[in-house]
């Protein structure tokens, strides 16, 4: 099948996570990961981020299939329950706003920027070689090292779920993806003829 | 007369995600995502050649036989 221009986002996804090693900032880059499947699922009412563009799921398959690091095992009945999707998205979302806040406490002074990468939202890695000062303020630096903590975070989760499971079993329970999915549904439900 | 059974991928609609993997493998483009909430096999176009089963990483596509 002849490529295109969008298989090859998996670049993209790889640079993105290595720029994150050298400097910090290049995290809110990231942003784009967040916004681009939300628009799109807002005004075209498709998972048009999760079917093309999506380089994260692009490295993944790369990784399983080419790469033959998966196990190709079929993924666990639970993990594709709606009770596990709905609760890890309704989780991510908690701690995402947990990281929103420790980003305010920053902006409003009140707490100091820490120069770390939280892993798994439990275990915090030193990463202050990635971090080169900012002219803003230091809050916008606290939260590239909370957005890069996402990401990483993800990464690892995916990367493991390819190994013991499918390739792209990390689709099955990505927080954008759930999230995409339902304003789908919901404007699916919105346009239906009456 | 006997009737002619054919094979065709069947997707459990109720869990897919809608990801597109089965989109991207298939060879003869003989699935779709219905407005970003579930796939769609086209009954004409799949021959079952179950390479989007394999691909799925819900694993919620069977390839069933079904009446031709």
């Amino acid at each position: 099948m002849k490529k295109r221009w969008y298989d090859y986002l998996w670049i993209v996804e790889l640079t993105y996570m290595l720029l994150g090693f050298f400097n910090i900032l290049f995290a809110w880059l990231g942003m784009l990961f967040f916004c681009i499947p939300l628009i799109i699922s807002i005004v075209w009412g498709t998972k048009g981020y999760c079917n093309r563009y999506c380089g994260r799921g692009q490295l993944f398959s790369l990784l399983g299939e080419r790469f033959g690091l998966s196990r190709e095992k079929d993924i666990p009945k639970w993990m594709k329950s709606k009770w596990f999707r709905y609760g890890f998205l309704i989780f991510f979302f908690i701690m995402f706003f947990q990281m929103l806040w420790n980003t305010y406490l920053v902006f409003a002074g009140v707490q100091d920027l820490r120069q770390v990468v939280t892993l798994l939202w439990t275990f915090k890695l030193p990463w202050h070689w990635a971090y080169h000062g900012t002219i803003f303020s230091p809050g916008v630096a606290q939260f590239a090292f909370g957005f890069y903590s996402v990401m990483l975070t993800s990464t690892i989760l995916g990367m493991i779920t390819m190994i013991m499971f499918k390739p792209r079993s990390w689709c099955v329970y990505c927080p954008m993806g759930t999230m995409t999915q339902l304003i789908c549904k919901a404007k699916s439900r919105t346009n239906a003829p009456k | 007369m006997g009737t002619k059974k054919k094979r065709r991928a069947v997707v459990n609609g109720t869990v897919c995600v809608a990801c597109g993997c089965c989109v991207k493998i298939c060879p003869l483009s003989a699935i779709r995502i219905w407005r970003g909430i579930w796939a769609e096999v086209d009954p004409e176009r799949c021959v079952g050649c179950g390479k989007c089963a394999k691909e799925c990483p819900a694993s919620v596509i069977e390839v069933q036989e079904v009446q031709a």
